[in-house]
């Protein structure tokens, strides 16, 4: 885990949606305890940008995307599961 | 509510699909300003009945369409459509735009998530465009994604209301699972059959290997529409549903013309020929002339320079054109001048409906007058029993509404006991005039024997004709009826000849009788001639007495008084008469 890479993700939201809260908070949760310092969170509302929400090819939110590193992956909902979630971006423990 | 009341009073309340056929049976098309359901199984046609509605709306209605694709990706789609020769392509984006939306692959889900982003995707969309119809394609691909049934129906909701709020007119189609049981998709759907102010089920099944698709409307609130169950097929111009008669296809303009039946004899049996228009049935067993028959009345159609189509399902086009020319029927010039198409029949697979489709279209392309289907029984081959009726009737009522003048013929299956009781698609009942072949045995021989069953409107001949086939056309014999039988082949040509000769010796004795009046007549007036002559020589003889008489009294008389001067005799003499 001394890996530096920065993690970049984006988090499409509807505006101040239950389940896009909960997302935003649970992902909060996952960059303390597993990315301390080293990533960044870009929130999009697609309420306020559908065209981008359109043009990203957003259509379930929330959707989380990890733009960095690669590959890009997509996780939708509320992010509630860590352990698969974690998995899927690549920061389960298990795996170290 | 305001808005949608101006808005109903400024279109209708119906946006039509431009699905031949379906706008007929809901009176207009789907509910404007509302949602419908499409409920289908796997290659049921919901994509295409889909995207037929949004490319209708958007090429001819004014109503620019949203496409969302779940399941399929939208160039695929598109270049599906693109056999049906609708130019969405030439629609552009702004018309017509389609949203990708299938989830990928690798997504991740972890707990819920709801159509939000979407719908907001959607709302800019809807906005920049001025859409008005949206599809929803597939949607039972994103509830999948959904965990629970609540979530389901809870996004099932979000959506529906949504689009009432925006006053959209809505498509959202699903599958439906092949076993009718409580499945996943038929509890999310099974409400939303509920919520929807229209359901259209589409069933796709397959009878005896031919596929049979069929749609029902199973709810239209509001309105009345057909709801039995309507066979469609995808045809070359997209999904065209069949429609019984409806009150608006009745009014057919009826004529008094009457065509030629290209048999001069049954012509004049018929009193005139077919009517214009009519239907005509020609029933008989395998090799009775029913092609032949029906090959005249093309070739006859022909030459008045009428465009007719001759559908063959038995043999090859070409080979009914050579087999015809073999009894004096040509009609390969007509072919060549383009008058009369050839169809082979066995070209069109598929179900009866698929078949009637084809020739409906094979017909409009040709602008076909006179319509040849030989034989119509084809309809009902394996797997098409039950809907072969249905669509006997409905190519009848085609045809009339068209006024093309429809000539069918029917096998009739040789096991059967009574041909003549009934054809196997019943189109008996329906065809205007019904003529019936059949082979008489007798004497050894078999001939073919025709009769006029029915005909409706026309004076008919009642008797059983015999049909000769030779190589300078066909002829419909006189009837000889002895002890009750009609008399054909050798039989008739033996009475034929019997009366031949009996007519020789009758003709021969009134020959002469008619000498010997002749010589007595000669004889008299002779003798006659005589008589008068006789008569001129007495009258003349008469005459000349008369005259010598009175001249001899004159020459007495004068000799008197003559001798008196000589004598110088006294005067006193008594004076002469």
């Amino acid at each position: 885990m001394t890996r530096c890479a920065p993690y970049r993700f984006r988090l499409y939201v509807a505006g101040d949606a239950q389940n896009s809260a909960q997302a935003l908070a649970n992902l909060k949760v996952i960059c303390r305890e597993h990315l301390r310092d080293r990533h960044t969170i870009e929130v999009v509302d697609v309420f306020r940008e559908p065209e981008r929400a359109l043009a990203d090819g957003i259509f379930m939110t929330p959707t989380l995307v990890r733009l960095s590193p690669h590959p890009v992956r997509r996780i939708v909902g509320t992010l509630s599961q860590s352990q698969p979630v974690l998995h899927a971006l690549g920061l389960g423990s298990p795996s170290v | 509510m305001k808005s949608s009341r101006t808005r109903g009073a400024k279109f209708s309340s119906k946006a039509p699909t431009g699905i031949t056929g379906f706008d007929e049976i809901c009176g207009g098309g789907l509910p404007r300003g509302s949602t419908t359901l499409l409920v289908g199984g796997p290659g049921s046609g919901k994509t295409i009945f889909a995207l037929q509605f949004a490319t209708h709306g958007a090429q001819y209605c004014k109503e620019p369409a949203i496409f969302v694709a779940f399941e399929e990706n939208s160039k695929r789609i598109v270049a599906n459509a693109e056999s049906f020769g609708w130019k969405i392509a030439e629609l552009g984006p702004g018309k017509l735009f389609f949203l990708d939306a299938q989830p990928m692959r690798d997504l991740i889900h972890s707990g819920t998530f709801d159509l939000g982003g979407m719908l907001a995707a959607l709302e800019a969309q809807i906005k920049k465009m001025g859409a008005r119809r949206i599809v929803f394609d597939a949607l039972d691909i994103v509830l999948a994604l959904l965990p629970d049934a609540a979530a389901k129906r809870r996004e099932v909701y979000r959506l529906h209301d949504w689009l009432l709020e925006r006053e959209l007119t809505g498509l959202i189609t699903s599958k439906a699972s092949e076993e009718e049981n409580n499945s996943i998709a038929q509890e999310s759907f099974g409400f939303m059959q509920f919520m929807v102010d229209c359901a259209v089920l589409l069933n796709h099944t397959v009878v005896q290997g031919v596929s049979q698709r069929n749609l029902r409307v199973q709810k239209y609130r509001g309105t009345s529409f057909d709801e039995n169950q309507s066979p469609f097929v995808i045809g070359s111009r997209g999904m065209e549903v069949a429609v019984a008669r409806t009150s608006s296809r009745v009014h057919v303009s009826v004529t008094n013309e009457r065509v030629s039946s290209g048999v001069e004899r049954l012509d004049t049996m018929l009193g005139g020929g077919y009517y214009r228009g009519a239907s005509v049935l020609i029933t008989g067993f395998p090799g009775t002339a029913k092609t032949t028959l029906s090959g005249a009345f093309a070739a006859a159609a022909c030459k008045r320079g009428e465009r007719t189509m001759f559908v063959s399902c038995d043999s090859d086009g070409a080979e009914v054109v050579r087999n015809l020319a073999s009894v004096g029927i040509g009609l390969n010039r007509y072919v060549k001048n383009g008058c009369l198409r050839m169809v082979s029949g066995r070209t069109i697979i598929g179900s009866a409906e698929t078949f009637l489709v084809r020739v409906k279209t094979l017909a409009m392309e040709h602008r076909a007058r006179c319509i040849v289907i030989d034989p119509v029984s084809t309809l009902s081959s394996s797997g098409n029993e039950l809907t072969a009726y249905g669509v006997a009737e409905r190519l009848i009522d085609w045809s009339k509404a068209l006024g093309t003048t429809l000539v069918c013929t029917s096998l009739l299956d040789e096991v059967s006991s009574q041909p003549a009781s009934s054809s196997q698609l019943q189109i008996s009942k329906m065809a205007d005039t019904w003529i019936h072949l059949n082979y008489l045995v007798q004497a050894g021989e078999r001939n073919r024997g025709m009769s006029i069953i029915k005909s409706r409107g026309t004076a008919h001949s009642n008797q059983v004709r015999e049909l000769i086939l030779s190589d300078v056309g066909v002829t419909v014999t006189d009837a000889y009826t002895a002890g009750g039988e009609v008399l054909m082949g050798t039989l008739r040509w033996e009475k034929e000849s019997a009366e031949r000769g009996a007519k020789d010796v009758a003709e021969v004795a009134g020959r002469v009788k008619r000498v010997r009046l002749d010589a007595e007549e000669a004889e008299l007036e002779v003798r006659l001639k005589a008589l008068q002559v006789e008569l001129e020589a007495k009258q003349v003889e008469k005459a000349l007495l008369v005259s010598t008489t009175e001249s001899r009294e004159g020459v007495l008389s004068q000799g008197r008084s003559r001798m008196r001067e000589l004598r110088g005799a006294d005067t006193a003499i008594p004076r002469q008469k």
